[in-house]
């Protein structure tokens, strides 16, 4: 049912090669007198066309993983190698935490910034844009202003604009770890449906066991502060998925369950590491 | 009856909130007016002194006699060029510093001490320098809205680009946007909000500024007709003045409002 395994992945003959290819990754943030160590000892290799979850309590460092992956962020140690196939095409796009679309732009302006800081053409702009929107339900509001919209819709929106980009992996930074449940879930199952069409790698970071499971082929599970690889869980379910019905398996509640017994720990870690800094 | 009833109620609600706004215009329209019905009584009683505070029905006769003489109109349109200018030249310089100050952290290192020290300097203060600097044309009166409008808007447009959220520079960064491409999408937009409130305010600071400096060495304007006024003691033209002046700045509120509207459709409180 699920495998663990240790970070040095056995890449066997025949297999796609890696499209990211992560080692020995350590990022240190120095404050007056301390060095804090946000994430240390991280390797990944990750499939390309694999939906990969990272998760793990708050504060474990999956942001900076995922911002180091973006260019955003320089590791103090180790290295990450992206294999870009089509140079013509990003290296990344990422959705991020939060409300992160202009809000002096209209949808469609916010869904169209990747491929116009790219210089590409208008008709390329309007047929790209237009299918994403089409894809996110968004289309009615092509002409909206963000304030005009839910925070459901806005993420919709965020997503739009990360496919329009057609970057070569996407990077999803906890999307929808602000809406409630029933947005989350129809954000989820919209997700899976944009994605099976285009089978891009995906790494995406949340805090949700169920989120982890329910969109991801691979879940790395991470150890609180400083964050390192605690396990790397395959998830066995085939796809297309349908999220309700995948979440009424016998099987889907046992690898929650198992995920959730190995992270609970590291929760409570976490938690008496906060105590402790509190209690200074 | 049975379709009167429904017709008739909603009479009665549309009559109550007629009611309603009319009754806080009429109040808003009749409180200045009662206060001008109680200067043209006292002056007329004579608990007031009519040479320093005249009747407002005098006021009133020489503002028609000013507009049919056209002098009036005149001075008003002297000012108001000299404003337009002096609002072009000093604003748009401020805007396009302010963003690239509020954006590139040397530059602003580099600046903030020489914006800080002169903007405390009171703009009047200056005036006999400019007027040394610019002669006693046009040019001089263009360059004192100029300073005046300059430091708001510059000051604001600096405090725009600060509050804008990181994450958009981050959005930016991650999307290839260039330098050119981070002010023009995500700085200047992102700041516009407060840099429309510095423009309001830099706006009043040039009416304020010109009606000081055609005060000195202008021989027209609205500055200049009021102190022209006094030297020939005709104080009711010297309130003609204020007046037009009061509405001038009235007016700009307005139309700023409406250009704010205009410019900012995304702002979520109009």
């Amino acid at each position: 049912m699920q495998s663990l395994s240790t970070p040095e992945l056995s890449v066997g003959e025949g297999v796609p090669p890696a499209k990211i290819v992560v080692r020995e990754l350590r990022k240190e943030f120095r404050t007056r007198n301390d060095t804090f160590v946000a994430i240390d000892h991280i390797s990944l290799e990750i499939d390309q066309g694999a939906f990969f979850m990272i998760v793990g309590p708050s504060g474990c460092g999956k942001t900076t993983l995922l911002r180091i992956l973006a260019g955003l962020d320089t590791p103090t140690s180790g290295e990450v190698r992206i294999v870009q196939e089509d140079p013509s095409k990003p290296g990344n796009s990422m959705v991020f935490q939060g409300d992160s679309i202009f809000p002096w732009m209209t949808v469609w302006d916010n869904a169209a910034y990747g491929l116009r800081m790219r210089n590409r053409p208008q008709h390329e702009i309007d047929e790209v844009v237009g299918h994403y929107l089409d894809r996110t339900g968004l289309t009615r509001f092509a002409s909206a202003y963000p304030h005009q919209l839910s925070g459901g819709m806005k993420q919709r929106v965020s997503i739009a604009r990360a496919f329009a980009n057609d970057p070569e992996i996407l990077l999803m930074d906890e999307p929808f770890s602000a809406l409630d449940e029933q947005n989350r879930t129809l954000l989820q199952e919209e997700l899976l449906r944009i994605w099976d069409e285009t089978k891009k790698t995906v790494v995406f970071i949340t805090h949700s066991v169920d989120e982890a499971v329910t969109l991801g082929d691979r879940i790395m599970v991470m150890t609180a502060q400083p964050g390192r690889e605690k396990a790397l869980i395959d998830v066995p379910f085939e796809r297309p998925r349908h999220v309700l019905e995948l979440r009424a398996r016998p099987a889907y509640g046992e690898l929650v369950y198992s995920i959730w017994s190995r992270l609970r720990d590291e929760v409570q870690q976490a938690r008496l590491q906060d105590e402790a800094i509190g209690s200074k | 009856m049975k379709i009167s009833a429904p017709v008739g109620r909603k009479d009665v609600k549309a009559r109550a909130g007629f009611s309603n706004t009319m009754r806080d215009r009429i109040i808003g329209l009749s409180s200045p007016l009662l206060l001008l019905l109680l200067w043209e009584i006292a002056v007329r009683l004579g608990i007031v002194d009519a040479r320093f505070f005249p009747p407002p029905s005098r006021i009133l006769v020489t503002l028609v006699a000013l507009i049919e003489s056209g002098v009036l109109w005149a001075n008003t349109w002297a000012s108001l060029q000299r404003l337009f200018w002096g609002s072009l030249i000093g604003g748009v310089p401020a805007l396009l510093l302010g963003v690239v100050m509020g954006t590139y952290r040397p530059i602003r290192a580099a600046l903030n001490p020489l914006v800080a020290a002169t903007y405390p300097v009171p703009k009047s203060a200056i005036l006999p320098l400019i007027l040394l600097i610019f002669g006693l044309g046009e040019a001089s009166k263009i360059a004192m809205v100029a300073i005046g409008v300059f430091y708001p808007v510059l000051i604001n447009a600096v405090a725009g680009v600060l509050q804008i959220n990181r994450m958009y520079l981050d959005v930016g960064k991650n999307f290839g946007a260039s330098r050119w491409r981070t002010l023009s999408t995500i700085a200047l937009p992102g700041a516009l909000p407060l840099i429309m409130t510095g423009v309001k305010l830099g706006v009043g600071m040039g009416l304020i500024l010109i009606s000081i400096a055609e005060m000195i060495g202008a021989k027209s304007g609205l500055g200049y007709m009021i102190w022209n006024a006094w030297e020939i003691l005709s104080v009711e033209t010297m309130y003609v003045g204020l007046l037009v002046i009061a509405v001038l700045g009235y007016a700009f509120t307005l139309l700023l409002d409406e250009l704010e509207r205009w410019i900012i459709p995304w702002k979520a409180d109009h």
